[in-house]
This record gives structure tokens, C-alpha cells and sequence, in this order.
């Protein structure tokens, strides 16, 4: 059975329609890649996974449970997370206490700790950054508060949202190389990206998603071959 | 620096500074009553009053990030709640310890009120929609003599009266213990326990759950929402909390005084306590306390040091000191805004926010991302 399964979603803003309509879902463990152009509706979808938007129509199934009138922050205790776009950490808290942020939902006090040791490991930059406000670390630090936060509720589904943006090449690479190793841990990701090549090397599937629609969905290594992403976003 | 060493002289010295403090708290009525006369006991009554008001605004203003200029309103609940219930325009005459709690609860109950339709408000909006609060809890009490009598409008309640339990009254002078304490001293320690049961509050609220909930929606919502706080409960909890401390010191105002009136819940008053609370640090308790010292007692000391002054430069009063006051108090806040923009003592990431300690953070990431490759 799917950990999430999308049945013709759409959300609207005002009288403009961002999602006509989509469907696709992510398999557990899986590692599933939604690609396209500004506007596209890429952002939409996570936040009204998250719950921070209201669908118009449609069915959003998660771990075999309906989603709908579900608050957010019961659906990330379900262990939905999402790494908001342009990271969203909270800049005048330090890093410890923003991981703790993460922790929440959590009220088991003990495995808590054990938890914040493993993001300092995965995360060794952090580490360092302990008693550090936030809001002073660089961009790709952020970043890295921002998935280790998200990863602080034990997710079962792990969303990011454009984790690639406004970070150096050496930055996105780290990132992405931390995405992957997330992945093998066995945490379910939804990724979000502009930047389709990245997103699809490290994704096992893929959909395009073209002004509120899904015009492709493949497997990442046929998308990344074939003709028509490559001409519209990979500039070959 | 020897930053490392802090924690360590801190935690031995604790219980010495403790004592100290302790000492001068408990003596401060009888020094000031013997060096600067009763009136300046009077104010420095009023200035524990101002400092849980101060604390209670931090709560909404400086943790959670929520812009109250309608604060006094929940001061003015709490204070007509005292004088309806304890005073002879009803004929009620509750007992103190009912009429205290009751006055927190109510208070708390309408900063959920308040709370409730500006859920949605943030910054300036938010700021508009709790001044229009705080002016419509002030007419209504101007306004609320007719048809039916409530309030008694704009002359207020007289005669209410004083905090008093079992026979003993705060309002005349007591014999403890073979020490003569006149009314204004036993409020003194009254506001005091009061002052620290607040502060006591605040100190556990600021590094709870809770407390990291209400920093986290204040650095942002959208965030805080995807961690799986309930904004709404968490931020009507921050009204009612703040509102709360607020009901209690306007009861305590209003047995201290034996009058009130809807004058003393101006606007003025709401700006006045969010100046503390800014001026002294947001977010740190230390800060907010010394905000309301300073505010209190400035005013004062220039509405008694403004006269002498000018005789001994110029010889003679030029300017009425009472005009002068609040030109110069305008004038310190400024300078001091200008001076120290985080607050005279902001918390230790305000602090740390301003300053410029962090070009080694941008070395280190540059070493990281670049250095790296090599």
C-alpha cells in the first residue's frame, strides 16, 4: 500500500486555480521528485499536504487515513513533516532549541535526546552550532536546521521544498548528498525542486508538474532521459 | 574572554547576591521612607504594580510577538472587577482572596476575547485592532451609568475597599512583630510577593514547552504551524496568560488607591507599559523589571529634580517643572532607543543578534564549502 496516495487535488487561491487536479502518490520508503517551472504548483501541493492550505476537491490519503479536516499540526504527530521553502527556521532561537521545535508533537522526553545525538551526527555542522542563534548561521546551515528540525518528529513522510534554493553548488551538493543518506535511513520523501537534474539523480520517480497539472510521470532515470524534460528544464 | 568561567562564578555567588537582594528588597520601604519621605514608598508601591503589568505585556509582546496596545484594558477588568464586588456601590463586600483570582480569570477570560477575532492579524493590524480594544473597554466603563448604573461613568468608584483578610487591613497601619508598618509599607511587601509570583511565572514559562511555542510563532507562524504547534490555542494562551497578570495587578490597583476612574486606563497607560517592556528588553525578565523601575521612577525624579535644578543653574524656575517632565522623559527614551536599540538589558540572543561577532561564522563556511574541494 502507498504511504501517500493523491487523488485529483485542487486548490485554489482566491478565484485562481494553482491545482487542477492532480494525482500521484509515494510508495514507503520511496524517494519521489515533483519538478517544474515557477508557478507550476509545486509549493502548493506541500503546503496543502502540511495542511497550511485547504484543498478545493480531492483526496489526500495518508498512511491509510483521509487527511481531510485534519489540522496541521495533528498530521505532523501523524509524522508528516515539511521543510518549508525558504527554510522558514526561527532566526532569534538558537539551533538546540530549534531541533527541540521539531520535537513538539513529541512527548516521549527520553528517546528526545537520543534524537538531537543523531541529527548532531548526521549534521555535524550543527553540532558546533549548538548554542548559536539560528538566524546568524549561512544559508546552507539553515538549510540543514530546517531537515534536521523537520527530522526531529520522526517523520514518516519527509517534504522539502525547494531545499537547493539560493545555496553555493558545494552547499546543494552537501544537501542533496544528506537528502540521499536520509532516504537510505528508510524516511519517505516527497522533494520539491526547480533544479529538475538534482532532484531526479537522487529520486527514484518522478512527476512534471506544468501550471497546476502533471503532464510526465516516470521513473527518475527515464524522466532525466527523455526528450521533453530535457529540452524545458534542463536546457540540453 | 572569559565567557567559560561565567556559569561557574555565577552559580557560587547565587546565594550570596540572593541574600542581598533580599535584604535590600525587605529594607527598601523603611531607607526610602527615612531619606526621601512617604511619598517616594507610594511610588515605588506603583512601581511593582508597573512591573507585573510590564511582565504580563512581555509575555504577549516580547515572547510570543504580538503587538498589544490595548494592554491597560485588561488592568481596567481587573481593577473594576476589584472595586464592583468590594465596595459600596453595589454593597459587596467579597473577600479579598476571591475577588483577586476572580479579577486574573476575568481578565484572562477577555484576553481571550480579544485574542480571538485578531488571530489572524499580525504587526501593524494586529497593533490597530487591540488599540480600538483597549478604547472600547475604556468608554464602555465612562459610558456604563445609564440606563443602569454599573460603573458610575466618568466619576468612578470611591471607598473601596482595601486589601484586607481576617481583621487585618492594609489600609491603616499594623503593629508586626513590634514594628510600626503604615499602610503604604504593607502594600509594599503585598505588590512584592505578587511582583515575585509573576516574575516566578514568567522565569518557567520562558524556558517551557509553551515558552519555545510562543518564540517560535513569534520568528514565524507558517513555521511554527509545520512543527506541529496549534497556533490558534498557543496564541490565545499568550492573550489570556499576559491578560491574567494583568486583571491581577489592576485589583491590587484599585485596593491600594480606594478609587478608580476610566482616566486612569488611557492609552497613555498601554503605551507607557509598552515602553518598559521595550525600553527594558523584550523577551528578558531582567530587562522588562528594570524598564519598569526607570519608567516610574523617572517621571518622578524629574517632577521633583526639574525645580531645584534650574534654581541652582540659572536661578530662578524658568520652565514649570511639570511641563519639563514629560519633554525630558521623551527626550531620555529616544537617546536611549538610539543608544541601546535592543533595550538597556535585552535578553542574551537579542544581544547577540546585534553584534558583529559573526564574521567567523562566514569564514568557517566559506573554509567548509570551498575549502573542501581542495
Amino acid at each position: 500500500m502507498n504511504l501517500l496516495e493523491i487523488e485529483n487535488l485542487k486548490v485554489s487561491y482566491g478565484g485562481i486555480q494553482a491545482l487542477k487536479g492532480i494525482s500521484f502518490t509515494v510508495a514507503p520508503g520511496e524517494l519521489v521528485a515533483l519538478i517544474g517551472s515557477n508557478g507550476a504548483g509545486k509549493t502548493t501541493t506541500l503546503k496543502t499536504l502540511a495542511g497550511l492550505l485547504h484543498p478545493a476537491a480531492g483526496k489526500i490519503h495518508y498512511n491509510g487515513i483521509s487527511l481531510h479536516n485534519i489540522p496541521a499540526h495533528q498530521r505532523v504527530h501523524n509524522g508528516l513533516a515539511l521543510v518549508p521553502e525558504g527554510r522558514g527556521i526561527f532566526a532569534r532561537l538558537t539551533v538546540a532549541e530549534n531541533l527541540l521545535m521539531g520535537a513538539y508533537t513529541r512527548n516521549d522526553a527520553t528517546h528526545i535526546g537520543a534524537d538531537l545525538d543523531r541529527m548532531y551526527a548526521l549534521f555535524p555542522r550543527l553540532n558546533e552550532r549548538r548554542t548559536q542563534l539560528a538566524g546568524t548561521l549561512s544559508g546552507g546551515e539553515q538549510q540543514m536546521v530546517a531537515m534536521a528540525r523537520a527530522l526531529m518528529c520522526r517523520p514518516k513522510l519527509l517534504m522539502l521544498d525547494e531545499p537547493s534554493m539560493g545555496l553555493a553548488p558545494m552547499m546543494v551538493a552537501k544537501i542533496f548528498e544528506t537528502i540521499r543518506n536520509i532516504s537510505e535511513q528508510g524516511v519517505s520523501i516527497l522533494l520539491v525542486e526547480q533544479n529538475a537534474k538534482l532532484a531526479l539523480e537522487v529520486a527514484q520517480r518522478g512527476y512534471v508538474l506544468e501550471s497546476g497539472l502533471v503532464t510526465l510521470s516516470n521513473s527518475a532515470e527515464d524522466l532525466l532521459g527523455s526528450d521533453e524534460v530535457r529540452r524545458a528544464y534542463l536546457g540540453a | 574572554m572569559n565567557l567559560g568561567k561565567f556559569p561557574y562564578c555565577k552559580k557560587c555567588n547565587a546565594w550570596r547576591v540572593f541574600a542581598v537582594l533580599a535584604i535590600v528588597l525587605l529594607a527598601l520601604p523603611f531607607v526610602t521612607d527615612a531619606l526621601l519621605g512617604r511619598g517616594w514608598v507610594r511610588i515605588a508601591d506603583f512601581a511593582l504594580l508597573y512591573i507585573m503589568l510590564a511582565l504580563g505585556l512581555n509575555i504577549v509582546v516580547g515572547y510570543a510577538g504580538l503587538l498589544d496596545l490595548g494592554y491597560v484594558a485588561f488592568f481596567a477588568v481587573g481593577a473594576y472587577n476589584y472595586a464592583l464586588l468590594s465596595s459600596p456601590q453595589f454593597g459587596l463586600h467579597w473577600p479579598v482572596w476571591v475577588v483577586l483570582p476572580l479579577g486574573g480569570l476575568l481578565a484572562g477570560f477577555f484576553g481571550v476575547l480579544l485574542g480571538a477575532p485578531t488571530l489572524r492579524l499580525r504587526g501593524d493590524y494586529l497593533a490597530i485592532v487591540t488599540l480600538g480594544f483597549g478604547e472600547i473597554i475604556r468608554i464602555f466603563l465612562n459610558n456604563l451609568n445609564a440606563p443602569v448604573n454599573v460603573t458610575n461613568g466618568p466619576q468612578g468608584i470611591s471607598m473601596i475597599d482595601p486589601v484586607q483578610s481576617g481583621g487585618i487591613s492594609l489600609g491603616s497601619t499594623q503593629q508586626v512583630f513590634g514594628i510600626t508598618l503604615p499602610s503604604v509599607h504593607l502594600y509594599y511587601y503585598l505588590f512584592l510577593c505578587f511582583t515575585l509570583l509573576v516574575i516566578f511565572v514568567s522565569l518557567r514559562l520562558e524556558n517551557s514547552r509553551i515558552g519555545r511555542a510562543w518564540m517560535a510563532i513569534r520568528e514565524d507562524e507558517v513555521a511554527a504551524e509545520a512543527m506541529g504547534i496549534n497556533t490558534r490555542n498557543i496564541k490565545l494562551l499568550a492573550f489570556s496568560m499576559g491578560a491574567t497578570f494583568g486583571g491581577l495587578s489592576g485589583g491590587l490597583f484599585a485596593g491600594f488607591q480606594g478609587f478608580i476612574s476610566p482616566e486612569s486606563f488611557s492609552l497613555t497607560e498601554s503605551v507607557m507599559i509598552l515602553c518598559m517592556v521595550v525600553l527594558g528588553g523584550m523577551g528578558n525578565i531582567g530587562g522588562v523589571i528594570l524598564g519598569g523601575v526607570l519608567l516610574v521612577l523617572l517621571p518622578e525624579a524629574l517632577r521633583n529634580g526639574a525645580g531645584p535644578v534650574q534654581q541652582w543653574l540659572f536661578g530662578k524656575t524658568l520652565v514649570d517643572p511639570e511641563s519639563l517632565r514629560m519633554l525630558l522623559f521623551g527626550l531620555a527614551l529616544v537617546v536611549v532607543m538610539l543608544v541601546r536599540p535592543a533595550g538597556l538589558w535585552p535578553s542574551t540572543q537579542r544581544r547577540r543578534e546585534l553584534s558583529d561577532d559573526d564574521d567567523d561564522v562566514v569564514k568557517q563556511e566559506l573554509e567548509s564549502v570551498y575549502g573542501s574541494s581542495k
